[in-house]
């Protein structure tokens, strides 16, 4: 069956379908990691965005029953060059399609995907509306809220607070490790794969909704704070910012990604969007006080601004060696840092994991 | 500074060309930091012997006399031998036992050759990779029935028994139970002059992957890429059709040898690059680390033209010092070499074997290498990717179609299938036109069902063309638009619908001087003029080592069919 990506400017691309019948509307934005689709399709952070992927062959090993990244598919949709029907991997137990299917998400294929991305390069990120039929489409391209004035972090964030054990997610009322320093997580788009980390490097996590105050918060007598990742522009969480500031310098706090541009407001710095984002496994940074750099996994479209942070007591501890883009923070005096991309990877390189051993480390010590 | 190069040598079977095309890359790369080059090298038919490359050249023997003849005289600061090759390293070990780097107090540049020792040496590789906790196969010396008894439990089946100098193996085999450990064993031991058999696990029909990695003076670490090899463990990586990069892999085992990749380098302290070979279990997580290969290598030169990261250019620059952060990427303009290459293309590599001029040639393939060469292709889905590699190979078959197969008895079939020659896709192709499944076909073979279904979607493409053998109307054009696309060259096209040449010749002039489809009602003639009409939508796309998330000014393209052509101007 033919389907139609219809984006912002008015170019119609002309492919088969994929996934779900129907039509969505969202961001497109392109994702340049060659292995990751089943992470990044269950990531909250696409929430509102359709993602393309650059590499051409999708669904190759197919998707397994471990490497959800939360409960759902989070983006509208897909874009693919071609999607395998038949994928082979020992723990695959279904295909690409049968998956978007089940949950009900519209996707497209067989489309020059890298002639589309040459075009968001150019021209920025895009609506965009995959359809069956290109009027209507047009027509639910123009009805629908821009997606930098959608608040979509109180879309994804838990309704419940929960614990993360052993065995994965738990209820809040199920005995937890007391001997473990307690991790209180804001969850503004979490990734499950943070938690896995953090339970591996010997800490107990508390998830809490976005909207969680201060009180809340301090109630579970966290050994650390962590704002998570999450969609969207950091500017629409007012409250969030709030909460972060209530509790600067009271115990360590560690952001990531939506987290960083969290601790950069809350010391009253600012954020802008950036032209088409970082979304891919294989962005360097370099790390100012070390030297050191690193290959991180990356997902965002807003980034902090440097010179927002002067007298703020916020300080850039990491850069960008593409683009000069800000990738960490730290708050001076305030046991508070955050970084840009991604440690927990999933998908990406592992290198950045010592952040939540080093994390844990000052958990502990602040026990 | 002045820098000696050792060049590698003559061209033969394991090393050829790809070494120049990286000592060239190097020497140029060299010359660039204001370095001058000193080239030694006794194969003058090469690339970096051509005037311009070095500053001073010197056809010569690539043995210790004459190396040092040419140090007395030139007395370079440095040498470095990491580019040319095992020639060119054994040349630089050699020198170093010799004392004679020491004596005219010369620097060697890159990696250590302490480190290349530790990563060549068998048994202190072997220990290295116990001490950062990495897997190798588990192995056991025997001298005794009583020592071949005692680990009889222990040993995981199916295992390998190598009895210790004997001529060509004899004496050897695979054991699947105990029972044949013990008499398989027992045999080897009375048959080895020393009486000593190894044991060790086997990994026959393990997938085999391979990460090209890239370290610095200062510790960072990069990935150029991974290639996942079609023929399983087994067969010698330059004789394996490859892959790039891998596509049964999912993130979390793509990162999982990643990881276990750096982690080596990291260990090893190599500083430029560096191959890793990995033999992974098809059916679980495990894996073991089989080979690392401490310099540039035939593997890189593939990497590096896979995804337009120059590997030898950037290993010189580490090689005087510089950190990947402060090398640019050539490719993009704008960004660094401290990165790693998205690909949004498949690629192909094929290698090319001798047999055409070796026709009584032993055809079998397994640790010893035998190709003497090998294409490259790149193209948007594998299908496309693996019949323009074919074609590039210049041998009689243009597609997957091979006389030599198609009326052979099932049961010679089912040998072909199972054992690795030059001749093995072919005979993969034919068991799976004769409708054998997929899964049978990865019993027999152990190839990864990705790749057979594959090469079945490619043979489905074929049925299509046959059944529309005799039509003419719209159905024709779409069928061979399909055809075109996943990747049916004209020729193979045209002799599948049973079109001859000259029908196609006349045609095609036809078509060129007329856009309307032939008056006359011969199928053939409609059919050919579809062919010709449909030629005409390749496009060129970059290969651009960023999946076109940045400009970039290479001219560096592939030929496809897509919507949109890169190699016009956009502005």
């Amino acid at each position: 069956m033919k389907r139609y990506l219809i984006l912002g400017d008015g170019t119609v691309f002309t492919g088969k379908a994929l996934g779900a019948d129907g039509h969505t509307v969202g961001e497109v934005v392109f994702n340049t990691g060659m292995t990751g689709y089943q992470e990044i399709l269950t990531d909250p952070s696409y929430a509102g965005q359709i993602v393309l992927f650059t590499y051409p062959l999708i669904g190759n090993y197919g998707i397994n029953d471990d490497d959800f990244e939360s409960d759902r598919i989070q983006p509208m949709g897909l874009i693919v060059r071609e999607a395998c029907e038949a994928p082979s991997n020992w723990r695959s137990t279904k295909s690409l399609d049968q998956l978007l299917k089940e949950r009900g998400t519209v996707g497209i294929q067989g489309v020059d995907t890298r002639a589309i991305t040459k075009r968001i390069r150019s021209g920025g990120v895009t609506t965009g509306c995959i359809c069956d039929e290109v009027e209507v489409g047009q027509a639910h391209l123009s009805a629908t809220q821009r997606y930098d004035d959608t608040d979509f972090v109180m879309g994804v964030t838990t309704r419940e607070p929960y614990a993360w054990g052993r065995e994965g997610k738990q209820s809040i009322g199920d005995p937890r490790d007391t001997t473990r320093p307690t991790l209180v997580v804001i969850d503004c788009g979490l990734k499950f794969n943070i938690l896995r980390r953090f339970w591996r490097a010997g800490c107990q996590p508390i998830v809490l909704p976005a909207s969680a105050s201060v009180d809340e918060v301090m109630a579970w007598k966290p050994d650390g704070i962590l704002l998570s990742p999450g969609p969207g522009d950091p500017k629409l969480l007012g409250p969030v910012i709030d909460t972060v500031r209530g509790l600067l310098g009271v115990r360590p706090i560690f952001g990531i990604c939506l987290g960083n541009q969290l601790l950069c407001h809350a010391v009253g710095g600012d954020t802008y969007k950036l032209k088409f984002g970082h979304h891919g496994s294989n962005h360097p940074v370099k790390d100012l006080i070390t030297g050191k750099v690193t290959i991180t996994s990356q997902n965002h479209g807003y980034a902090i601004d440097p010179s927002s942070l002067d007298g703020t007591g916020g300080e850039v501890t990491q850069l960008n060696l593409n683009d000069g883009t800000v990738e960490g923070m730290r708050v001076v005096g305030a046991d508070a840092s955050s970084i840009q991309y991604h440690p927990e990877a999933a998908p990406g390189p592992w290198d950045s994991r010592p952040y939540f051993f080093e994390f844990v480390e000052k958990m502990t010590k602040a026990k | 500074m002045k820098v000696l190069v050792i060049g590698s040598g003559p061209i033969v079977i394991g090393q050829a060309a790809e070494f120049d095309y990286a000592g060239t890359q190097a020497c140029k790369s060299l010359k660039e930091e204001g370095h001058e080059v000193v080239l030694i090298n006794s194969n003058p038919a090469t690339i970096m012997t051509d005037p311009g490359v070095s500053d001073a050249l010197y056809i010569e023997p690539l043995n210790v006399d004459f190396c040092e003849r040419v140090i007395k005289r030139e007395r370079p600061d440095a040498m470095l031998p990491t580019l040319g090759g095992q020639t060119g390293l054994n040349l630089a070990t050699q020198l170093a036992d010799a004392g004679i780097l020491e004596k005219y107090n010369i620097k060697v540049l890159g990696t250590p050759l302490s480190a290349i020792k530790k990563a060549e040496d068998r048994e202190s590789f072997r220990n290295l990779m116990r001490e950062i906790k990495e897997p190798v196969p588990e192995s056991w010396i025997i001298q005794t029935e009583d020592e071949l008894a005692a680990i009889m439990d222990v040993v995981p089946y199916p295992c390998i028994i190598r009895p210790a100098y004997t001529l060509g193996g004899t004496g050897g085999g695979i054991a699947n139970t105990r029972e044949e450990l013990w008499e398989i064993g027992r045999k080897g031991i009375k048959l080895s002059m020393r009486s000593q058999i190894m044991v060790e696990r086997s990994l026959l029909g393990w997938k085999e992957v391979e990460y090209e990695v890239m370290r610095d003076g200062a510790g960072n670490c990069i990935t150029v890429c991974n290639m996942e090899n079609l023929d399983p463990m087994g067969v010698h990586t330059g004789d394996s059709i490859v892959i790039a990069p891998s596509q049964t892999l999912s993130d979390l085992e793509y990162h999982m040898l990643r990881t276990a990749s750096l982690k080596i380098i990291q260990a090893l302290g190599i500083e430029g690059g560096c191959n890793v070979q990995l033999a992974v279990n098809p059916d679980s997580f495990d894996y073991y680390i089989i080979e690392v290969n401490p310099r540039v290598s035939r593997s890189s030169a593939l990497a590096s033209k896979a995804t337009g990261y120059p590997i030898a250019r950037v290993a010189a620059k580490i090689a005087v010092g510089k950190t990947l952060d402060e090398i640019d990427n050539q490719v993009t303009g704008t960004t660094r070499a401290c990165f790693e290459p998205a690909l949004d293309y498949c690629v192909v590599k094929i290698p090319r074997w001798p047999f055409d001029k070796f026709s009584t040639g032993d055809r079998s393939l397994f640790t010893q290498m035998k190709a003497t060469g090998e294409v490259m292709a790149i193209d948007r889905s594998f299908e496309a990717a693996l019949m323009k590699a074919l074609r590039g190979l210049e041998v009689k078959q243009k597609d997957l179609r091979h006389p030599k197969f198609s009326d052979m008895d099932a049961d010679l079939l089912r040998e072909a299938i199972r054992k690795p020659t030059d001749e093995r896709l072919w005979a993969l192709a034919e068991g799976l036109r004769r409708g054998w499944t997929v899964d049978e076909v990865n019993r027999i073979s152990r190839v990864d069902r990705w790749f057979l279904r594959k090469i079945s979607s490619l043979l489905n493409m074929e049925k299509k063309l046959q059944s529309i053998q005799g039509q003419t109307g719209p159905v024709v054009g779409e069928v061979i638009q399909e055809a075109f696309l996943i990747g049916f060259p004209s020729p193979t096209i045209a002799s599948i619908l049973g079109i001859d040449s000259q029908t196609m010749m006349a045609v095609g002039k036809q078509y060129r001087a007329n856009e309307a489809p032939p008056l006359d009602e011969d199928w053939q003639h409609v059919a050919a003029w579809e062919i010709e009409r449909q030629k005409v939508m390749p496009v060129f796309k970059m290969v651009d080592t960023c999946a076109g998330e940045f400009e970039s000014r290479t001219p560096y393209y592939y030929g496809t069919f897509e919507q949109e052509d890169d190699a016009l101007p956009v502005h």
